[in-house]
């Protein structure tokens, strides 16, 4: 055994350029793998992170009647006393922030241009409206109790021409099906990176939206932060409510991602196999080429009385030590690149995704998980692929391969 | 005793539609200790013949037996054990594994066999002092030349102390000085050890060596003596 592993190692020294070259085709395709799924990784993980965080929060409590997509502002529609519930919510230990929020629908018009908003009535003091003040760009943060104060986001600023201190109109719907106009005046751009959120998201305190629409004492919904994602289940089973309202986590707040990323992951495995299979053909074709060149050496191993499962073996050795060098370089490569766009990051811009929020700059995120799977799924292929040259190696007639060169 | 026995063998190759009577009928019995030279033109059979018996190939037809043993109805696997056990070869081209040093190759058939550490080292050892190579035993067969190269595959095939050598043409490749160097040493062995030789070849010089020669044409033995 020792002899044979010594064996395939000359064997493969003997041609150190092919040798090195497969090798090197295994490692690329390894590297390539562990790339493509960090930045998946951090692509995903960083698009539902910031969906979260910006805009389904983890948990939601609203009225059962509540249609997210009207903005509805009818009482019926909506949680009374919103903060007793948010108050209480918030003591329980899993759980970051909990506070009530107000959607409306309107638009914001400075001189000839206009844009529609998402208005978006908030406790500033909250944990939870921390993405939006640490977003500021310029001016200054909401106080809770400001009467004419809004905060845009900065594409939105761009898009209507504003700057901090300029005055804004701002329409929108009440609860009593009218329209309310008013002046309010831009007290601060901020930006999340996050080109659908912040060209549509228009904040103002919870109070002074209460009051402008009309809904007193009402939000749209109980927005729930909590310290781990991994909790949410866990807190679900925990929370009671009144009837005539629902509780909805991040899965059903965010259905259209997490079936995006279904379907992406889906689409990955597919990326997967062509490399694993680009690169397994290499190993498939090196071993065939030098099963072919050897015809004569195994033919004399076979005459002089190696069975043909130690000729297999013989090249099995040499796919392992291949895999194995692979494996390493490949590691090396993967992990290298994977760490340098887990620091820098993709540029990728608006990626203008409808329903969707993406960050413009996707850092790559590298698991045990898909390092460990990874690396044993290219281990094992380039293993497959070196069986069938090995087969055929121990198949050889001796004689056939002892006439092949004479 | 009887070292090789064929009977009636027949070998036909076919080739697409082509078939060539390679051997068309060969009865012929070695005893052992023999020193047996297989001559004939080229294309009369004589490789063939070697691969009958060294258990490379099976016949078309007839039966031969090696060590008493009817080998023809050995499967893949036991063949190779045959030829581990019993049988060395010797190539006209020095038929070497070109990564392994001249002490691995003579080794090769050792390790397969599975023989111990020690009595390996010494058993290759006293074989390359045999063939004259102790101070070549680390250079790998691109490092030495053609006669030493078959001194080499000479010493290899004798390690496992089979009963039976088969050479095809095994000066063929070699220089007269080294031919007869060849040719000397596997006389020599021959008689200290014993073991049974068949060689084929067409060379007059190597054919005085021997002690019985058999002729070969169309795959037929036309005379033995
Ligand atoms: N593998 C083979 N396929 C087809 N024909 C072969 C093969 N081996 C040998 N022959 C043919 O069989 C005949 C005998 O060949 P061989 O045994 O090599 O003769 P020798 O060794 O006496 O020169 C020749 O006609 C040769 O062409
Ligand atoms: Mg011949």
């Amino acid at each position: 055994m020792i002899q044979i592993l010594k064996m395939a190692f000359r064997d493969l020294g003997r041609n150190r350029r092919r040798s090195f070259f497969s090798a090197l085709a295994v490692g690329a395709g390894l590297a390539l793998l562990i790339l493509m799924a960090s930045v998946i990784e951090g692509e995903m993980g960083s698009a539902i992170e910031s969906a979260i965080q910006l805009q389904s929060g983890h948990i939601q409590i609203r009225a059962k009647t509540y249609d997210e997509n009207r903005s509805s502002l009818k009482w019926v529609d909506l949680v009374e006393n919103p903060e007793q519930m948010a108050s209480l919510i918030s003591g329980l230990a899993e759980v970051k922030a909990a506070t009530p929020r107000l959607y409306a629908s309107g638009f914001l018009s400075s001189g000839t241009q206009s844009a529609g908003a998402r208005i978006t009535g908030i406790d500033p003091l909250s944990p939870a409206s921390d993405p939006y003040r640490e977003g500021l760009i310029s001016g200054n943060y909401l106080n809770p109790d400001d009467r004419d104060a809004v905060l845009i986001g900065k594409p939105m600023a761009d898009k209507l021409s504003l700057k901090v201190g300029d005055n804004v109109s701002l329409s929108l719907n009440t609860s009593d099906g009218n329209v309310q106009d008013q002046t309010f005046t831009v007290k601060g751009i901020y930006t999340t990176n996050t080109y659908g959120f912040d060209s549509t998201t228009v904040f103002l305190p919870l109070s002074k939206a209460q009051a402008i629409t009309q809904t007193e004492n009402h939000a749209s919904t109980i927005f729930i932060l909590l310290k781990d994602t991994a909790q949410t289940d866990a807190v679900v089973r925990a929370l009671s409510i009144s009837s005539g309202l629902v509780i909805k986590t991040w899965k059903d707040l965010n259905a259209l991602f997490v079936d995006y990323e279904a379907m992406a992951q889906s689409y990955i495995s597919i990326f997967y196999l062509i490399i694993l299979a680009i690169s397994a053909s290499v190993i498939i074709n090196t071993l065939i080429m030098s099963v072919y060149e050897r015809t004569r050496e195994i033919g004399i191993l076979s005459a002089i009385g190696m069975r043909g499962n130690r000729i297999m073996m013989l090249f099995l050795a040499e796919s392992s030590m291949l895999a194995v060098g692979g494996v390493i370089m490949g590691l090396l490569i993967g992990v290298l690149s994977t760490l340098y766009f887990n620091v820098n990051g993709f540029y990728i811009g608006n990626m203008g995704l409808s329903g969707m929020l993406i960050t413009d700059t996707i850092y790559a995120k590298l698991t045990m998980d898909n390092l460990v799977n990874l690396t044993i799924l290219t281990f094992v292929v380039t293993l497959l692929s070196g069986l069938y040259p090995a087969v055929m190696a121990s198949r050889m007639q001796p004689i056939a391969a002892l006439r092949a060169e004479k | 005793m009887e070292v090789v026995k064929i009977e009636n063998v027949t070998r036909t190759y076919q080739i697409g539609k082509l078939e060539t009577r390679a051997l068309q009928g060969v009865d012929l019995s070695i005893a052992s200790g023999e020193f047996t030279s297989l001559v004939g033109p080229s294309g009369s059979g004589k490789t063939t013949l070697l691969q009958m018996i060294g258990c490379l190939d099976q016949p078309t037809s007839g039966r031969v037996h090696v060590n008493g043993k009817d080998v023809t109805k050995l499967n893949r696997n036991q063949r190779a054990d045959m030829r581990r056990e019993n049988i060395g070869f010797i190539f006209q081209f020095f038929a070497l594994i070109p990564t392994l040093s001249a002490y691995e190759n003579v080794e090769m058939p050792l390790l397969l066999n599975g023989m111990g550490a020690n009595e390996r080292k010494e058993r290759v050892m006293e074989l390359l002092k045999a063939v004259d190579l102790l101070d070549r035993a680390n250079n790998r067969p691109d490092q030495l030349s053609g006669g030493q190269q078959q001194r080499v595959a000479i010493a290899r095939a004798l390690a496992p102390k089979p009963a039976l050598i088969l050479a095809d043409e095994p000066t063929a490749n070699l220089d007269t000085t080294n031919g007869k160097q060849v040719m000397d040493i596997m006389e020599k062995l021959n008689k200290e050890t014993g073991v049974t030789f068949v060689f084929a070849t067409h060379d007059p010089r190597v054919i005085s060596y021997a002690r019985r020669v058999v002729t070969l044409q169309d795959g037929l033995i036309v005379k033995d003596s």
